[in-house]
Formats: structure tokens, sequence, C-alpha cells
């Protein structure tokens, strides 16, 4: 008989025995040892029938395929770039995907991207070994000239965007800011005023603190009045 | 994350990322004694930047130069958990940097007495070892290490020392430090054309000079310059004056 150790939205630590017996089955970040199992990183229990998983706390960025997300670029090559996307490989944008201008051998590859420049990008494909690669081609991927970058932990990036995306509209909204969401929890901010921009960032830090409470529009939208 | 050319295009509408004024200092909070077995120890809060600092005393020999005289030694340590920069291992130039402006700033104000650390002439003086540990970097550690340091002394009690035997009683107190003076910190930047007071984070990685400013009162004792960038005179003027001006502020925050 399978015993459950955990109820629903339970705060965790790895290592932590969530169900001693063979009835649930591990889903997300949870692993199973023998007939226990064991939390795997620091967040809070979701139990669905007879799947058992947890929605991390905190934690880097895992990229998927067709995911936007913000990048820094950080190395050139002769026929690529490499941006910063905030997990552990770089990410490489190759010539092909970066432009439907057409590129002269031997070309300044800086003249497109250069060092430091912020792109929005998709994620085309993400193989095995960990090698990422993103497109610019589609729409609202582009070089950010303006504005600054704001970063949250990437498991909170749903909560930033609300449901159906009522949250990052709301605070749109309210401050007048421009704004892109990367699903790796870097966040582009442009407003009309620096003042505007720091009630977006404020704001953001706000979802990011209480995400795990009840209420949490309300506590935005005061905080924006 | 921000270009410098943003930066510079907000500090022309006379405010700063984080909505402060270019005057504006943060705000400063100081913790005391969180430590047990130090003689003296506080925590201090520059906005999201931590740091800690612990007093010890230890009996050596004095430098031959100096035979009636104590001495400072100040170590200061970057917690890789304060910012994903910082690694363990041997100490990087800007810890180097970071314990050599705190310890120049409590010498060569003369806050401490060093003739009244003194035990045995030539034999046997008070060592002070000042520890600093930064526990999150949100920019401006100088500041925040060296009011750190200074509610630490502040705070501090001798331990009992025999000088027969040579052994020191931690556990019984012998009256506080002779600190005769109080040395406090204040860094600006320079950024482009605007001089700006206790840089945050991105503000350090975009800043063009620093200066950090120590002072008793009216009078300034020690300074160090960083950056790549240049001041001019009157420059350091200005950022003098509103040193001196924010120094006399932080002071409040120490108790004597």
């Amino acid at each position: 008989m399978a015993k459950l150790l955990v109820k629903n939205k339970d705060l965790v630590v790895p290592g932590e025995v969530l169900v001693e017996g063979m009835e649930y089955l591990p889903a997300g970040n949870v692993f199973r040892d023998k007939d226990k199992i064991i939390a795997n990183t620091i967040g809070l229990v979701s139990i669905d029938n007879r799947l058992i998983k947890l929605i991390p706390l905190t934690g880097f960025y895992t990229p998927k395929k067709d995911d936007v997300v913000i990048g820094k670029v950080e190395n050139i090559t002769f026929s690529s770039w490499f941006m910063d996307i905030g997990c552990s490989n770089l990410a490489m944008l190759s010539l092909k995907e970066a432009t439907s201008e057409y590129i002269e051998r031997g070309a300044d590859l800086g003249k497109f991207y250069n060092f430091n420049d912020v792109v929005v990008a998709r994620v085309i494909n993400v193989t095995k070994d960990g090698s990422i690669d993103l497109s610019m081609k589609g729409p609202g991927l582009m070089k950010l000239s303006n504005g600054r970058v704001v970063n949250v932990t990437p498991s909170k990036v749903p909560r930033v965007i609300g449901k159906q995306g009522s949250m990052i509209s709301m605070i749109k909204e309210k401050t007048g800011c421009k704004m892109t969401v990367g699903q790796n929890g870097k966040i582009w901010i442009q407003g009309p005023d620096p003042k505007n921009e720091k009630k977006a960032v404020d704001a953001i830090k706000l979802i990011e603190e209480y995400s795990a409470t009840d209420g949490l529009t309300e506590k935005v939208e005061v905080l924006l009045k | 994350m921000i270009s410098k050319e943003y930066l510079i295009s907000i500090l022309d509408k006379k405010t700063r990322v984080d909505g402060r004024k270019l005057e504006d200092y943060r705000k400063v909070e100081v913790e005391y004694d969180i430590s047990k077995n130090a003689e003296g120890s506080s925590k201090v809060r520059i906005g999201d930047t931590e740091v800690m600092a612990g007093i010890k005393l230890e009996v050596g020999t004095p430098y031959p130069d100096s035979p009636d005289e104590g001495t400072i030694i100040v170590g200061a340590e970057f917690l890789p958990i304060s910012n994903p920069e910082f690694e363990s291992g041997p100490p990087s130039i800007a810890s180097v940097e970071l314990s050599r402006v705190v310890d120049r700033g409590i010498r060569e104000s003369k806050a401490l007495d060093f003739k009244k650390l003194c035990i045995v002439e030539g034999e046997k003086i008070w060592m002070v070892l000042i520890d600093i540990y930064v526990m999150n970097d949100d920019g401006n550690l100088q500041d925040a290490a060296a009011l750190a340091a200074l509610a630490a002394l502040s705070k501090a009690k001798m331990p009992k020392y025999d000088v027969e035997s040579g052994k020191i009683n931690y556990k019984e107190k012998d009256g506080k430090l002779p600190l005769e003076k109080m040395p406090v910190e204040c860094s600006l930047a320079k950024i482009g054309e605007h001089i700006l007071v206790d840089p945050g984070i991105e503000e350090e990685g975009l800043l063009d000079a620093r200066l950090t400013v120590a002072s008793v009162g009216k009078e300034v004792n020690a300074l160090q310059k960083g950056g790549n960038g240049t001041l001019s005179i009157d420059d350091v003027d200005k950022m003098l004056k509103l040193a001196v001006e924010k120094n006399a502020d932080n002071l409040k925050k120490v108790k004597k």
C-alpha cells in the first residue's frame, strides 16, 4: 500500500521522501529509488491523480524548442554568433538564421549583431549533448537597442506572464512600458520615462517574491496605482 | 543588464536605474553583535548589499620600527554566494583592494590609538584582526565594509590578558577598544559627465571612474580611485564635498 508523505503545495527540499510504495508515478523534478519517490530540487509538490511532480522554486533555465529567449552576444565567429541565454552552454545563431539580408563573404558580422548586443531570438533546436541553435526569423524577433533587462528565476516566468498574458499586459498598460519576456527569465523593459521602467521592475520583483501566494494580481494592481 | 548609452540617457534625466536621484544614498541599516565568539561584530546593509564584519584580538610581537604600537590586520572575503562572478580560492584583486581601502580608512585617520594597544614595549602588542565577509553584492562594497568594520570596532570589547602566564581570557572583558575617531567612507562614480553617490551593481559595472573617500568630520583621510576613466580637479572637488556630507549622515547610523 502506497503511503503519501506530503500534501499538495507542500514545500520540500532535495532528498526528501515524498511517497513510499509503487502506486504513484514520478513526473518532473522527482526520481524513484526502489519503492520511494524522492525530491530532486527545492519546490512545491503538485499531485495530479497518480502523478507526483515538483514545481521548482528556483533553478537554471533548460532550453526547449520554440522557446522565445533573450540573449546577449558573447562571441562572434566567421559564420555565427554565440549568445548567453542564461544556461550552461552558449547558444549558436548561424548566419543562415540571423537575417534575410544578403551577407557578403568576409563581411564584418559585428555590423549585424555586435558584442553585448541584446536580442530576442527563438530556440529552433536543442541537441542531446546540449548545443542550442537560435533563429532570428519570425515575428517579434529583433535586436533590442534601448531599455534594460531584468532577470527573474525561469520557473517564475509563467507567473510574470499570467493567464493568457493577463499579468504582463496589465503591467504594460499601467506603466506604458514596452516589454518582452524571454522564457529564460530575462525580461526586457523600455518605457517612456525611467520612473515608469522602475515601476515595471518593482512589479516584476513583487511577482517573483510572492509568486506562490494568493491574490497576486491584486498586490500588483495596488503597487502599480 | 543595461547598455552604457542607455544608462547615460537615464542619468541625463537626473534620475537613476533604481529610481534614486544622482546624489541619493540607499537605505543604510546597521545590526550589532551578530557573532558570539567575536570581540565585536556587525552586519551592514546598503540597499541589498550585505556585509558582515568581525573583530578578534590576538597578542603578537610588534614590528621592529614601531615597538610600542599595536596593529590592525584587515581581511576581506568575497563569498561565492554573494555574486555569480566571485569564486572561492585565493583572494581576488577586488577583495585585496577592499581590505586595503578599509585598512587605510582606519589607519590613516588614526581612529585606533595604536600606542594604547601596546602591552609590553618591544615584546607584546594587541593585534586587531578585522574580518570582512561579503554576503551579498549589490554594489558599493567599500562603504558597506568600512561601515561594518567601524560599527564592529565601536562595540568591540578587549579580552583580559595575563602578562605573566601569557594567556588570553576571552570570557572576561577588559574595557573597550581605544577608538578615538570615527572614519566613514563614501564611494562616488563618474559615468559620462555625471557624478553619482553610492553606485549600484549595474552602475559599478559601467562606470568610468570611481573615488572612495574616507573622512572624519570634515577631514579627509584617505582616497582610493578606481576605474579606467579620468577625474578633473573640479570633479574631485565636487566628489569630496558630497562625500563629506554623506559620511556625516552615515555616521549617525553607528552608535558610539
